[in-house]
């Protein structure tokens, strides 16, 4: 059952890239496809996410074409995509407005979080606690495929009559319940992909509480780790609320009640036929006790990967390693109870929002205590400038800028004006952009010799850096301006037809070419990601000098198993540039440093 | 491969690797119907309660009939323990009548339901008549769904256990120990659902 027996036969140093079948006596498909070794499956994912986050960059740039030179023609490409889309190669509203869904949808839910949480946790965290494979590799594999299904189900939603969902990727009601087909499918597949990721964080919890190798207590585990069982929580407790909103919409839609769906209802001119009676803020209530941990869900992991890389490439000890365990514990904690926070417009009333404000209030201070110890972590450090340090010294004041711009949107008189502008939009994209996607990349190049046995470009590497960052300020900071200015987001012209917008047009052309820059840049990550596999210089098993457990096997890992024999922890994870030492890192899993 | 504490109890935290699943399955059970009930009570506030636009649940369901199913799911519960305990002990064909026996109340509980069901229909009462109902049908066909999803997991459980058991008994036990506590916890939103929309 759980393929005994073959893990340890399997001699040293082959995963399985380009090393078929020494001594695998388990068939291509099995060993590939459906595989229930961890690292496979984290690769899976990891592959999967990528190619979902190209695809989402994708349909913005569609976007912000039309954003920058309004019912224009796009040239060449835009006769493609259909008159039901894009007639002579102007786009329709109705595209736009699925193009606005699916972005929000398949960045969040089929890019980040499956690369942040199914790649990077799955890969890592059994390695970095020196487990063999996660608790319930079965469970594992079906994850992922929960995941995949859920994914081609929201892709084939655009090809649907009336195509994918266009209510936005927060499917308001009532407008998603009157929507056509595509909110249906954006419905089924958003259950797949709940449920993957509720077995999936069932499994990194059990797996971080069970596992851990001797010795590696609580208080030893790397932050990353962490930030993952902290992630996993929240997906845990998160989650369903959305998924009983999502059935509720669902039968809303299919088997005509009216839970969100409120008595004298009025649309297009005709009366609502429904029973009514329903509450259409409940499912903004359910949603957002879900969406708002989300976003922890999104940055955790990115601070546990930041954290990593700057230890290592600081060469010294995290600044108060505890300090941080702590703040992600309350941080996690403090994130059930701000969701209302993205409600304060909705009339529910002052003392709700004057409570929400005040949570919101709260949750800022951990977070400035996590960027407040990855700032003085440098601190004397001898800073190695490595292509994945260099994401990660960017994350620190990205994420400071997307952090600290959240909190006029969360002072509720603040945010009377600021609500559903760009200035919004600049605020989470500051965040998960520029921050979270600067921290993946660093965990990439920082991950990649282990999982390779290759490292990638370092030259490449700058080349991607420099104008992805230049590129995403150029993209995400004009939109603070556009904000303020009280251009509201969602607007299929960019404010075009709006008086108060048409000085701050421009601006909507500058954001569109930063957005073609940063597309160009990431042609050098893909040639490098593809270059390195075959050409990337060898490296031997631990070419960072790292301390983790990671380390500790291989690079790539063994086979299904890991690590030769157990190991067993005699340190905390950060023990670099210990006095009296041999070398400047002492790894957790040596006896004599 | 083997992986750590997949049968026996981790020294620190008392349990197997299974039984921590469940439970962290459980939890998120808890904020699951959680938010059905929040959306009875939000939905309930909303119509006024029964002063309101809320009907008193007893006078458009079948009180008697609930109340025999609140009877069967409680004993299911006890044969399954009964179960648990006779396997612990290595007695498989007393395990293997009271197994049998939760499983053939789990369905009693369905028939029941679906007999409630088809009454609610001949009245013309749907989903989509009030939102009392549409939550009612909501909660309980989700709940039904748990009940099923358990019978499918219970009558796998009846036919595999003898072989398993012979092969590794503590495995076995483990299993059925996992089995009970789904089924306990299904058992207990019950007793939350049976007065809040029957009674109340």
């Amino acid at each position: 059952m759980h393929n005994n027996g073959h893990a340890n036969a399997e001699g040293h140093g082959h995963d399985g890239h380009g090393d078929h079948g020494h001594g695998a006596p388990e068939s291509f498909i099995r060993k590939y496809v459906f595989s229930v070794d961890h690292k496979v499956i984290g690769i899976q994912y990891g592959i999967t996410a990528l190619v979902f986050l190209f695809l989402g960059f994708c349909l913005i740039l569609l976007m912000r074409w039309q954003l920058a030179y309004p019912e224009q023609a796009l040239p060449v490409i835009g006769r493609l995509f259909g008159v039901t889309r894009m007639p002579e190669g102007v786009m329709l509203p109705e595209f736009y407005n699925q193009l606005g869904a699916m972005h929000g949808t398949i960045m969040v839910f089929l890019g980040v979080v499956p690369l942040a949480v199914g790649a990077f946790g799955n890969y890592l965290v059994p390695l970095q606690v020196g487990a063999p494979d996660m608790a319930f590799p079965k469970l594992n594999a079906a994850s992922y495929w929960l995941y995949f299904v859920g994914g081609v189900i929201m892709l084939i939603s655009f090809f649907i009559p009336g195509g994918a969902a266009k209510s936005g990727w927060t499917s308001y009601p009532p407008l998603a319940v009157i929507e056509t087909a595509g909110q249906t499918w954006w419905l089924l597949g958003m259950v797949f992909l709940i449920n993957s990721s509720l077995l999936g964080s069932v499994n990194i919890i059990t797996t971080i509480v069970q596992l851990r190798a001797p010795g590696l207590k609580f208080m030893r585990l790397p932050f990353f780790v962490w930030a993952q069982l902290v992630t996993s929580l929240l997906l845990l407790l998160a989650f369903p609320p959305l998924e009983v909103a999502g059935f509720m919409q669902l039968l809303d839609r299919v088997a005509g009640t009216s839970f969100f769906m409120p008595s004298g209802l009025v649309i297009s001119g005709e009366a609502y036929t429904g029973s009514g009676g329903g509450n259409a803020l409940l499912w903004q209530h359910l949603f957002w006790f879900l969406a708002h941990p989300e976003v922890y869900v999104l940055i955790l992991p990115a601070m546990g990967i930041v954290c990593e890389v700057l230890a290592n490439n600081s060469r010294k000890p995290l600044y108060g390693y505890k300090a941080l365990v702590y703040s992600v514990i309350f941080l996690g904690f403090m994130s059930f109870v701000v969701w209302a926070h993205h409600m304060f417009l909705t009339g529910m009333g002052t003392a709700i929002s004057t409570f929400f404000q005040l949570t919101t209030m709260i949750i800022s201070v951990p977070s400035i205590i996590i960027l407040t110890v990855m700032i003085l972590s440098l601190w004397g450090g001898s800073i190695r400038f490595t292509t994945p340090m260099l994401f990660a010294l960017a994350f620190i004041p990205m994420f400071g800028i997307g952090g600290l711009t959240g909190l006029p949107l969360g002072l509720s008189v603040a945010d009377i004006h600021l609500h559903d502008t760009y200035y919004v939009i600049g605020h989470f994209h500051f965040v998960v952009a520029p921050g979270t996607l600067l921290a993946l990349f660093a965990g990439i190049y920082y991950w990649y010799p282990k999982v390779t046995g290759r490292r990638m470009n370092d030259t490449l590497g700058r080349w991607h850096f420099w104008p992805s960052l230049v590129c995403m300020v150029g993209t995400f900071m004009p939109m603070f301006v556009l904000g303020m200015a009280g251009v509201s987001r969602r607007l299929y012209d960019g404010g075009a037809t709006y008086a108060h917008a048409q000085d701050y047009l421009w601006i909507n052309q500058l954001i569109t070419f930063s957005s073609w820059g940063l597309a160009l840049a990431q042609v050098f990550f893909i040639v490098n990601f593809f270059v390195s596999l075959k050409n990337g210089e060898k490296v031997e098993d631990n070419p960072w000098q790292g301390t983790t457990l990671e380390w500790a096997t291989t690079s790539p890992p063994l086979g299904h198993g890991n690590f030769e024999a157990p190991v067993t922890v005699y340190r905390g994870p950060y023990e670099y540039s210990v006095p009296r030492a041999k070398r400047d890192f002492s790894p957790q899993h040596l006896k004599r440093i | 491969m083997l992986i750590p504490y997949d049968n026996e109890n981790h020294p620190v935290t008392g349990v197997y690797n299974a039984k921590l699943g469940i439970w962290l399955f459980l939890a998120s059970e808890v904020l699951f119907f959680g938010a059905f009930f929040s959306t009875y009570i939000l939905l309930r506030i909303g119509a006024g309660g029964v002063a309101g636009a809320w009907p008193l649940g007893a006078e458009l369901l079948n009180v008697p009939l609930a109340t025999i199913n609140t009877v069967i799911l409680i004993t299911s519960s006890l044969t399954m323990v009964m179960a648990w305990a006779s396997l612990k002990l290595g007695k498989v064909s007393k395990f293997q009548i009271y197994f049998a026996a939760t499983i053939l109340l789990a369905l009693a509980f369905l028939v029941i339901k679906g007999f409630e069901y088809g009454e609610e229909f001949s009245h013309d009462r749907y989903p989509s008549t009030s939102t009392f109902l549409a939550i009612y049908f909501t909660l309980t066909g989700v709940h039904g769904l748990h009940i099923l999803l358990g019978v499918a997991v219970n009558v796998y459980h009846l036919f595999s256990a003898k072989a398993l058991y012979q092969e590794n008994p503590e495995k076995m036990v483990n299993r059925i120990e996992v089995a009970g506590l789904y089924w306990h916890f299904v058992d207990l939103v019950w007793i939350f659902l049976f007065p809040v929309l029957y009674l109340l």
